[in-house]
């Protein structure tokens, strides 16, 4: 058992289906009599819609139906819902649009959904979705978070300035009276670039209607099936919720992108009960750019306050946070309480005020990606300390150190409303100076620039916040919903468990991690657990996979689950060796009791328990457990990444010659996960900083919207990680003592890297670092040294 | 994509027959670009001839001092081919730099000079080696094939159905991939031939071109120190969201530097 238990890194459950192709995804889901779904997007950023002339396309062979925005209005439907109301400084509700599942009257960016076809083939579903003509009338279109306010375009009716919020947190006086008597200031202007998400698996959903059972069924691509559940029901009002089953089978990544419930969807399951006919619709790559929800693009200003010794005394920051057209499921909340509250990073800054605005544009929604308002912050802090630590003449290393919040001070209350529970920087610092060498950084920078490169180095100190909660905190802010999980723990007679959990897993590995868990706290055999997920008829209900919770709450749940079997299973165990309950000790899945060698298997009390035949009088029969568990706080992983790097002054390309990534995660159930885990949010972090960028032109037109031009990271863009994880601090308020890794690696890296690219340059320049922006970066600081 | 009718004939005399009946038909080589322009519906062909069947237009042999290359021969045979390798080692390197595996498993050099993408690679080395491109029906030397942006001197119903290199005294080919589709942003293909030196740039402009400033500079000294003081007029050059004019302008002189380097 110890070898597959809690800490060893056993190989993922799941690989064998996907690396052999036998996956189950949503596509692969074939149902009797089938048709498909094309959407007609549309071409413009901004357009009024005059009237949609159907009727070549209906007449077109095997068109079941061609359905519009007045369909939808027509049948009384709701729309697409923002679950999170953020109020702004004066008190004021955020201003969210109408956000229909097939557009009405208006279409508000490129790849807006107008129309749909549903016909018996694909292909004819597409020549028909062709033959479906609407009557634009176009108009100018914001794109430019920074240009919203003033363009004088009006996206929503009766929303002026395409302002959703006008929002603030931390206390502005105190922050304004500590600049005032600052020593020094650090000022930064920063863009954070906006990203397509890029799930390997493009979105699918398939609808079905069953007439005679007057129920409905969505397969989809979704990250939390019960919260689409809820949303299309309760909201959309497509389907009552008791209803309606949504099942999200294997999940090719998320990142984020697949939380949040979609038009197309709903549109599917809707479809269905008009044609009387399941309903498929997945989505080409081309749709997925356009379409799915994009991450980041925030204009930020951030200031530093400091004494003479670099002390940190006050941040300030305002941020513009572009929404795009439409308020996607949870996206009010990520520029604001998954953001300005992580402000204080690791830092023990005494007084921090943030405003952010939050505006519409003519361009896709923008809502949670990986990491999900924490690479923001992130980003803008930890390239501010950079820029502080040049200023006053500081190592890097230097300033970070006196300004941590000290090992003591745990709990640690922020300025910006978390109270973390547990941490210790230094160790982590001081392990990632060793693993990456920091001493010897001199010497291979005078190597480097022998060979004609320039050499830098970066320092990221990060902190995240997982698994947010508690519930009761986030209803105050504003949340719509609870943010607890559930597990059910169920026996069968030979012993044999099946886990059923609220979260899910589109690549995280829950199906080997909670198999880890339940073996190692039943003490049954890892073999003998199966994880289930993904299915609302099966599971109980739960609130999904994202912002790294599902060990910190979706594990707990399921230790309780497991308590609670330990519980039962006492008092069957007392009953069979005739012992009074409290003398019953569980341990390595034996009831025993106490000082004595008389012990029962877990298995033998399962058996009594569905054959009782010998069973404690008036105790149900059964074992099969649920818990609900609803955290005390965020847990609060943190970690200290390293960059190093070299520069091509002729090109102006970036090669990343060593990255280190030394993290605190608190306790780890399986640490070869876990690196996996840091390895593909490096990836998408390194990615962010140098290489990916979501362009729209004047016209809002997505410029990037393939592969050939979205530059995507690449195995040889990235270096060989080091990857090390400290023993760390356990997380305080979960009786795992874990944390959540799911995020860090895109979280850390990004400023990390750019620090490096500023330390290598000399000069800082924005998110990607392409080779072209650091040439010119490059040729401006030469111009400039030759006029002096 | 839409549909279409399909032949897979056994001769190039074939294929220009079908290419003549069927007005609106095109052909099909490696199918790398023109699969995924179908599958987009960009393209409504009446007819797809697929080129895959015909012997003829595969094999690569030396003829003299000249390498001839099937039109249907791949990327990835080019850069094994032993022949290729001892005669033009350059044209392999050039071969291997294309795509990644799987494209080059596919690609076919008739397809990509015949496509003639801006960002291709194929077309510097044909101009840089003063090649032969020859058709069903005539040859055409390789500068006065590339006419335009994706544009070429082929007429209607006309086939590519090899190229001939002649054996330069030394060449090399330097490529600054575009970081999104990795395509040439800037390539450059130099070569000492018999005829001259010529310098052929890709991926820069709207079309493959000759550097004569840099071709005339490298006659008396075939180095990297022979184009030091020159500098690249960026007007008429690509420009896009991974380069402007400018960058791409000073990097054809910094990779033209990094090719000729390679010439020990
Ligand atoms: C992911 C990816 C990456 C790539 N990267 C690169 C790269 O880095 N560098 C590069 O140079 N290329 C690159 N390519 C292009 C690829 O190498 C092929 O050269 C190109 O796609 C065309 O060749 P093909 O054989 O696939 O032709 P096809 O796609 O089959 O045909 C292309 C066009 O040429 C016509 N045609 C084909 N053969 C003939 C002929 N014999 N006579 C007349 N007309 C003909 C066809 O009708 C069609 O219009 C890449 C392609 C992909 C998909």
């Amino acid at each position: 058992m110890a070898t597959n238990g809690i800490g060893s890194s056993v190989k993922r459950k799941e690989d064998l289906r996907f690396i052999t192709g036998s996956g189950r995804y949503t596509d692969d889901i074939q149902l009797p009599h089938q048709a498909y779904a094309c959407f007609v997007r549309s071409p413009h950023a901004h357009a009024t819609i005059g009237s949609i002339d159907r009727s070549a396309a209906e007449a077109m062979p095997g068109v079941l139906g061609v359905f519009t925005g007045e369909d939808v209005a027509a049948d009384g439907l709701g729309g697409l819902i923002c679950g999170w109301m953020v109020k702004s400084k004066d008190g004021s509700p955020m201003k969210a649009g109408p956000h229909p599942i097939l557009a009405h009257g208006k279409v508000r960016y490129v790849g807006d959904h107008v129309a749909v076809v549903v016909a018996e083939t694909l292909q004819q579903a597409r020549d028909a979705a062709e033959a479906v003509i609407v009557d634009y009338g176009v108009l100018p279109a914001a794109v430019d978070v920074a240009k919203t306010h003033d363009s004088g375009i009006e996206i929503h009716t009766d929303i002026p300035n395409n302002l959703v919020y006008d929002w603030e947190i931390g206390d502005k006086a105190a922050t304004d009276a500590a600049f005032a008597n600052a020593k020094h200031v650090t000022r930064v202007e920063l863009i954070n670039n906006r990203l397509v998400p890029n799930a390997m698996e493009p979105r699918a959903a398939l609808g079905h209607y069953d007439a005679g059972m007057d129920a409905y069924t969505l397969y989809t691509t979704s990250q939390n099936p019960h919260v689409a559940r809820l949303v299309i029901s309760a909201f959309v009002g497509i389907a009552p919720e008791h209803k309606l089953t949504v099942i999200a089978p294997d999940v090719g990544g998320g990142f984020g992108s697949k939380i949040f419930i979609y038009a197309e969807e709903c549109v599917c399951l809707w479809a269905s009960k008009k044609v009387r006919r399941p309903v498929k619709w997945t989505a080409d790559r081309t749709e997925a750019f356009l379409s799915d929800a994009h991450g980041r693009d925030h204009v930020s200003v951030a200031e530093m306050a400091m004494d003479e010794n670099g002390q940190f005394l006050a941040l300030r920051v305002n941020t513009k946070a572009n929404m795009g057209a439409y308020l996607s499921t949870f996206s009010s909340c990520i520029p604001t309480y998954l953001y300005a509250t992580l402000l204080a990073g690791q830092y023990k800054t005494p007084a921090i005020y943030c405003d952010v605005q939050a505006y519409y544009t003519n361009t896709a929604p923008v809502d949670a990606y990986r990491g999900a308002g924490r690479p923001e912050a992130t980003y803008l802090l930890e390239t501010l300390v950079e820029e502080c630590a040049k200023d006053m003449q500081l190592d890097p290393a230097e300033i970070r150190r006196r300004n941590f919040i000290p090992k003591d001070a745990f709990p640690y209350q922020t300025p910006v409303a978390l109270q973390y529970d547990t941490g210790d920087y230094e160790p982590c610092l001081d392990k990632a100076l060793e693993l990456a060498d920091y001493a010897g950084f001199p010497e291979r920078r005078r190597q480097s620039e022998a060979k004609g490169k320039l050499r830098g180095i970066g320092f990221s100190a990060y902190i995240e916040a997982c698994g947010i909660a508690p519930s009761a905190v986030i209803g105050s802010l504003g949340a719509g919903v609870g943010l607890w999980e559930s597990a059910k723990v169920r026996f069968s007679h030979t012993g044999k468990v099946q886990v059923l959990t609220g979260t899910h897993s589109h690549g995280q590995g829950h199906e080997t991690t909670f198999a880890q868990l339940v073996a190692s706290k039943l003490g049954v055999a890892y073999e003998d657990v199966d994880v289930i997920h993904g299915d609302t008829s099966k599971t109980t209900v739960g609130m999904g996979t994202y912002g790294s919770r599902s060990l910190a709450v979706g594990g707990e749940a399921l230790v309780k689950a497991c308590d609670k079997v330990i519980a039962k299973g006492k008092k069957i165990a007392a009953h069979l060796l005739e012992a009074s309950e409290q003398d019953i000790v569980f341990q390595d899945g034996n009831f025993s009791v106490a000082g004595t060698d008389r012990s029962k298997s877990i298995g033998e009390i399962v058996f009594a328990a569905l054959v009782p035949h010998n069973y404690p009088p008036g105790l149900e029969p059964g074992m099969e457990e649920t818990a609900y568990y609803d955290p005390a706080n965020f847990t609060y992983p943190s970690g200290v990444y390293i960059c190093e790097l070299e520069v091509d002054p002729d090109s102006g390309v970036v090669e990343i010659q060593k990255f280190t990534a030394v993290d605190d995660f608190g306790n780890v159930i399986n640490p070869m996960i876990v690196e996996g885990q840091v390895h593909g949010g490096l990836a998408q972090g390194i990615g962010q900083a140098l290489l990916e960028n979501a362009v729209y032109d004047e016209s809002g037109q997505l410029i990037s919207a393939s592969y050939m031009d979205y530059t995507m990271p690449r195995a040889d863009d990235l270096p060989s990680f080091v990857v090390h994880t400290t023993a760390g601090t356990a997380c305080t308020h979960n009786s795992l003592g874990v944390k959540g890794c799911g995020e860090a690696g895109a979280i850390g890296s990004p400023p990390a890297v750019m620090n490096a690219v500023a330390d290598a340059i000399g000069t800082r320049i924005s998110m990607p670092a392409t080779p072209e922006k650091v040439w010119r970066a490059l040729q401006k600081t030469q111009l400039a040294q030759a006029a002096e | 994509m839409y549909a279409f009718g399909y032949h897979r004939p056994g001769s190039v005399a074939d294929a220009v027959k079908l290419l003549a009946d069927h007005p609106d038909a095109k052909l099909l080589a490696g199918g790398q670009t023109f699969i995924p322009t179908l599958k987009q519906r960009l393209a409504q062909p009446s007819d797809v001839i697929d080129l895959g069947g015909i012997a003829e237009l595969r094999g690569i042999r030396a003829e003299g001092d000249n390498l001839v290359i099937g039109a249907m021969v791949k990327h990835g045979e080019v850069m094994r081919d032993a022949t290729v390798k001892s005669m033009i080692p350059a044209l392999a390197d050039m071969a291997g730099v294309i795509g990644d595996t799987q494209v080059r498993n596919r690609g076919t050099l008739g397809g990509s000079i015949s496509n003639n993408d801006p960002a291709a690679d194929y077309p510097g080395a044909v101009v840089g080696l003063g090649a032969t491109v020859i058709t069903d029906r005539r040859q055409i030397a390789g500068e006065d094939f590339f006419t335009g942006l994706f544009e070429t001197a082929l007429e209607e119903g006309e086939i590519v159905t090899a190229v001939s290199f002649p054996k330069p005294v030394a060449a090399a080919y330097e490529k600054f991939r575009n970081p999104a589709s990795r395509y040439a942003m800037v390539g450059v293909f130099v070569a000492k031939t018999a005829g001259g030196v010529r310098v052929a740039v890709t991926g820069a402009g709207p079309c493959v071109f000759r550097l004569p400033e840099f071709e005339q500079a490298l006659s008396t000294n075939f180095a990297a120190d022979a184009i030091q003081h020159l500098n690249v007029d960026a007007s008429g050059l690509n420009a896009d969201i991974h380069a402007s004019a400018e960058y791409r302008a000073h990097l054809i002189k910094v990779v033209a530097k990094r090719a000729l380097a390679k010439i020990r």
